[in-house]
């Protein structure tokens, strides 16, 4: 049977040219890139040439790159490495309630540990008002990370406002780039942050590598400790194959963003049309003006996602409801609260996100699997049009 | 899928009894769409207080469903007062088991049977044993369990 990824926002598959590169730092050089010996510094300098790669896909310097186990971890950093070095100065971190829970939960984790959070709402359309950000703002905020793209409605928030506010006040910023990254350009210099928490998985690199980027001067404490690796700044043995994967993915999407781009918006917009125009009662959330170029956020009335993810799954489709992360939890999405939608209407959510291995056969195929899922559960539902909630 | 068991898939994928009873000798309702799961069941009695015919209609995740369909197959061809004696743990086992954050789904479908049987009750002047202290009205108390991350 005929098999359809649309989860691109979950992860995505590894491309042949990462992995052929890959193999090589897997199955050949293994030397430890601290090693001062030929095989150590061959390492060192494959992780150089990644470095370089990443840096370039968001216009950044190389020495400013600073490789992660994941997203997760640089957003880690971000808040407990500038909350310390910064700890003088206040205790007051601002950030939104649409974050990714990387952002969400260490928030709170530190708000039960003396630091004051502020999470700031967007817009219906998900977006963050530059100036409900400075509103938050007190003589004690010492950051303020706002995501450069949601995760689950695909909004694209306003980061060079919000950059370019941070610094007039003295504060930094971060940004949580993860869905950005070979999405949507990205300059640093041109964005204006201090931070930006970069991720190799969501553009067809490996799982298990991230990096942070961090302008040159900004104020971080360490957040790894040990060794002296990336400029005595995140400790711990370089991922060798990993790295190198992620900078072979970075040079891949440098080269193809344009044509990315508009390959798969080209898809989502089919899609959502077909979607919108053969199926009743159906809503899309979030911004269409600043979005994500592969994301679908839809809403199928009077039926439950799960329900629909597994009839679809039985299809070979594969779709989420809200996040990937919370997929297992009865939560409703925090984003789509947050943008509010009602309850009931989140429970019927269901996330699309298109890639670059997406064709125009997968859309019509899940489209007309969507048809008859759809048909089906409204049938056996309890509540339609007509009877209402 | 992993999640659920092939029983449970079954029941999703071909639900039994699903629709509604016209003129019903007892409609049960509960849940909410809020919380992300309602349930509706209608039922038939004969002259022998034997529950004849029961169908159903769920807004809900694949378990709300499953637990719907198998609730109303263990109930048809059962006396009111048998049928009374179902509890969610009964509905849990003849599905041969669902994970713990869906354990509220089979709590869902036993309340709206006895809220079924209840309304027939009430609309026949009979009283049965089984439904002594009952409260179709009563909160879920048992629905918003959140599962860990």
């Amino acid at each position: 049977m005929k098999e359809v990824y649309l989860d691109y926002s979950a992860t995505t598959p590894v491309k042949k040219e990462v992995a052929e590169e890959m193999s090589q730092y897997i199955l050949g050089h293994y030397g430890n890139p601290s090693s001062l010996y030929k095989i150590g510094s061959a390492s060192k300098e494959a992780v150089d040439i990644a470095r370089a790669k990443v840096a370039k896909l968001i216009n950044a310097a190389p020495e400013e790159i600073y490789f992660t186990s994941c997203g997760t971890e640089a957003d880690n950093w971000a808040f407990f490495g500038v909350a310390d070095a910064k700890r003088k100065k206040g205790n007051h971190i601002i950030t939104s309630n649409i974050e990714h829970h990387a952002i969400i939960h260490t928030g709170n984790y530190m708000s039960k540990r003396g630091y004051d959070i502020t999470y700031v709402e967007p817009d219906k359309e998900g977006r963050i008002s530059p100036e409900s950000v400075e509103k938050a703002i007190t003589d004690k905020t010492v950051l303020i990370s706002i995501m450069m793209v949601n995760n689950e409605i695909g909004t694209i928030e306003p980061i060079k406002e919000i950059a370019k506010i941070a610094k007039e006040h003295g504060i930094t910023s971060h940004t949580d780039a993860v869905q950005a990254l070979g999405n949507v350009p990205i300059d640093v210099k041109d964005l204006g942050v201090d931070l930006m928490s970069l991720s190799a998985h969501k553009i067809y690199g490996p799982k298990g590598v991230g990096a942070l980027y961090i302008k040159k001067g900004t104020l971080i404490s360490n957040y790894m400790h040990g060794g002296g690796q990336e400029k005595k700044k995140r400790a711990g043995t370089e991922n060798l194959a990993g790295i190198v994967g992620f900078g072979k993915a970075a040079e891949i999407a440098y080269d193809n963003l344009e044509d990315h781009i508009k390959k798969v918006s080209g898809l989502r917009d089919y899609f959502l049309k077909r979607v919108t125009e053969e199926i009743p009662d159906v809503q899309v959330n979030g911004s269409m003006e600043y979005r994500h170029p592969g994301n679908a956020s839809v809403t199928f009335k009077y039926i439950e996602g799960e329900a629909i993810l597994l009839l679809l799954n039985e299809k070979n489709i594969y779709v989420s409801t809200g996040s990937a992360c919370s997929s297992a939890s009865l939560v409703p999405s925090h984003v789509l609260m947050a943008i509010g939608v009602p309850a009931e209407l989140i429970h019927g959510t269901i996330r699309f996100t298109v890639g670059d291995f997406t064709t125009k056969e997968d859309i019509d195929y899940t489209v007309d699997c969507l048809k008859e899922v759809v048909a089906k559960l409204r049938n056996i539902s309890s509540v339609d049009g007509k009877k209402g909630w | 899928m992993a999640m659920y068991n092939d029983k449970v898939m079954d029941h999703f994928m071909h639900p039994r009894n699903v629709g509604e009873i016209e003129n019903p000798d007892g409609l049960g309702k509960y849940g909410s769409p809020v919380c992300g799961d309602m349930m509706q069941i209608t039922i038939k009695v004969d002259d022998n207080d034997v529950i004849s015919d029961a169908k159903f209609q769920t807004f809900g995740c694949g378990s709300a469903i499953a637990s719907s369909s198998v609730a109303t197959e263990m109930i048809i061809g059962k006396t009111v007062d048998e049928a009374l004696e179902l509890t969610n743990k009964q509905i849990i086992n003849e599905l041969g088991g669902l994970p713990d954050v869906k354990i509220h789904c089979s709590v869902l479908a036993d309340h709206a049977i006895k809220s079924a049987i209840y309304d027939y009750a009430q609309k026949n002047g009979k009283t049965y044993k089984g439904l002594e202290g009952f409260d179709p009205d009563a909160d879920e108390d048992d629905h918003h369990d959140v599962a860990d991350e």
